[in-house]
């Protein structure tokens, strides 16, 4: 499984890498959004910094989406997905794939954003262990549910509305999770012990978990 | 048939005259709160209505889980699944008005970004997202599986709504029912009340259950029937055909040998 999974992953990053759909469409959205969030909210250092945490995860989660939707409308055309299965590739471990190669692109994301939100924002990163570790979790909460997700809204005509409604609304917990323990990393009031990050752990593993044990029947769709 | 006919019309007369005597109970019968005053009385309905949500969504994610599970695969848990979640999207709908209604005079707002109603707001929408994933046209298999997993996923919200107000204080109060230490803080007429309003309210979920249930299988067999239909219908058009080249002695390639129908 965990062989199947780094085909997976090698392939999708390479697609990413010959493509640059990353580079030139995602990247730039990103750089656009973090912008306009400064005009909407006003040009009061003070308020940007307080809400960053929000901004930076409201964005990463909109760019975590577009990840999502290019990772299986390449799957989507030519019925590449028949292949995989034609492959005899295990259903586990092209879940695994997926959320590996979606993992990395959202982290290449953020690690972007981050930089935005420091140099552009004015954040200041207090507690580095914590930011990172709780993104990390957070992120492999997303990809997870938005690979099975993903694939499910894959098979249908209504894809592009289908994906955000289901995706987002059940990623909202960790949205809130994150946004707590970024707002304490920052502020440096409680470091790799908070219980925010705690909540992330439990969210991440939980949709892995459903990812694995429910992949393959989605993949018969 | 006609057993399982009575005690459905049973269940729903049980539900009503527990559901009128909640109303009793609660306007006429129990005394104003020394805080609330009035407003106590929509407390009667709310914790009961918002109990039904959980529980709906429960037996979802139950129903869900055992058609996922190849073992115990069959569409009837899929209808169960549905019909539960139509019915915990309409107690959550009632848990989010009649919560709304109680914090405005309360909280002087018809809503605030309070964490349980926050998380309750996000469980409407996710279940709504679930029955939106079920009216995407698809082979009826195929919205089963769809559907159950997209059950399985938003059930982790439960929990979280549940619990909400133990993690985040704010406006809304902790659990009154139930509570970590399982011991109810309502006591005399009052908790006998709401012990009713909760008896009474899952017998209406479960009666809108059963009825929603027995739609969903309704509506599976027309589409059998009207599958099976459509194939007599191009069947006998077949037999026409050939009928018609038979009996006009200019017999081609008869469509069932291979032929093809323009």
């Amino acid at each position: 499984m965990i062989r199947d999974a780094l085909e997976i992953a090698k392939k999708d990053l390479l697609i990413e890498v010959r493509s640059k759909v990353l580079l030139n469409q995602l990247l730039p959205f990103v750089a656009v959004v973090l912008i306009l969030f400064g005009f909407a909210v006003g040009t009061e250092n003070r308020t940007l910094v307080d809400i960053s945490p929000g901004i930076f995860w409201v964005i990463a989660f909109l760019s975590a989406l577009l990840a999502i939707q290019r990772s299986f409308s390449i799957e989507a055309e030519n019925q590449a997905k028949d292949g995989l299965l034609a492959y005899g590739l295990e259903p586990g471990g092209i879940f695994l794939g997926k959320v590996a190669s979606i993992f990395f692109e959202c982290i290449v994301v953020e690690v972007f954003l981050g930089l935005g939100v420091v140099f552009v924002y004015g954040m200041r990163l207090n507690s580095v262990a914590l930011l990172v570790v709780s993104a990390a979790f957070a992120t492999l909460g997303v990809a997870s549910v938005g690979t099975l997700f993903g694939a499910l809204a894959a098979a249908t005509k209504v894809r592009e509305t289908l994906l955000p409604l289901l995706v987002l609304p059940s990623t909202a917990p960790v949205l809130l999770a994150v946004t707590k323990a970024w707002e304490d990393g920052i502020s440096s009031r409680i470091g790799i012990g908070d219980p925010w990050l705690g909540l992330l752990v439990v969210f991440g593993l939980i949709y892995l978990a459903i990812g694995l044990v429910s992949f393959g029947s989605v993949l018969e769709d | 048939m006609k057993n399982g006919k009575f005690w459905v019309g049973l269940l729903a007369v049980v539900a009503l005259i527990g559901v009128a005597l909640t109303y009793w109970l609660g306007l006429f019968v129990t005394p104003p709160d020394v805080i609330q005053g009035q407003l106590v009385r929509l407390l009667y309905i709310h914790p009961s209505v918002a109990w039904v949500a959980y529980l709906a969504y429960g037996v979802t994610s139950v129903g869900s889980i055992l058609y996922l599970w190849k073992r115990t695969r069959s569409l009837k848990w899929d209808r169960l699944a549905a019909a539960s979640a139509e019915v915990g999207v309409v107690f959550t709908a009632l848990t989010l008005i009649t919560g709304s209604i109680w914090g405005r005079p309360t909280w002087h707002v018809w809503w605030t970004w309070d964490a349980r109603l926050t998380t309750t707001a996000l469980l409407f929408l996710l279940y709504l997202g679930y029955l939106a994933l079920r009216k995407v046209p698809a082979p009826r298999d195929k919205v089963a599986v769809r559907a159950s997993v997209a059950g399985l996923v938003a059930f982790i919200d439960v929990p979280i709504v549940h619990q909400s107000v133990v993690w985040w204080k704010t406006l809304h109060q902790s659990a009154t029912v139930f509570n970590a230490s399982l011991s109810p803080k309502v006591h005399g007429e009052m908790a006998w009340t709401m012990l009713v309003s909760f008896i009474s309210f899952t017998l209406v979920y479960l009666w809108m259950t059963i009825k929603r249930y027995q739609i969903e299988t309704n509506i599976d067999e027309f589409d059998n029937l009207e599958v099976e239909a459509a194939i007599a219908e191009r069947l006998q058009e077949v037999d026409e055909l050939v009928n018609s080249k038979t009996s006009s002695g200019t017999r081609d390639a008869d469509p069932r040998d291979g032929g093809s129908i323009s």
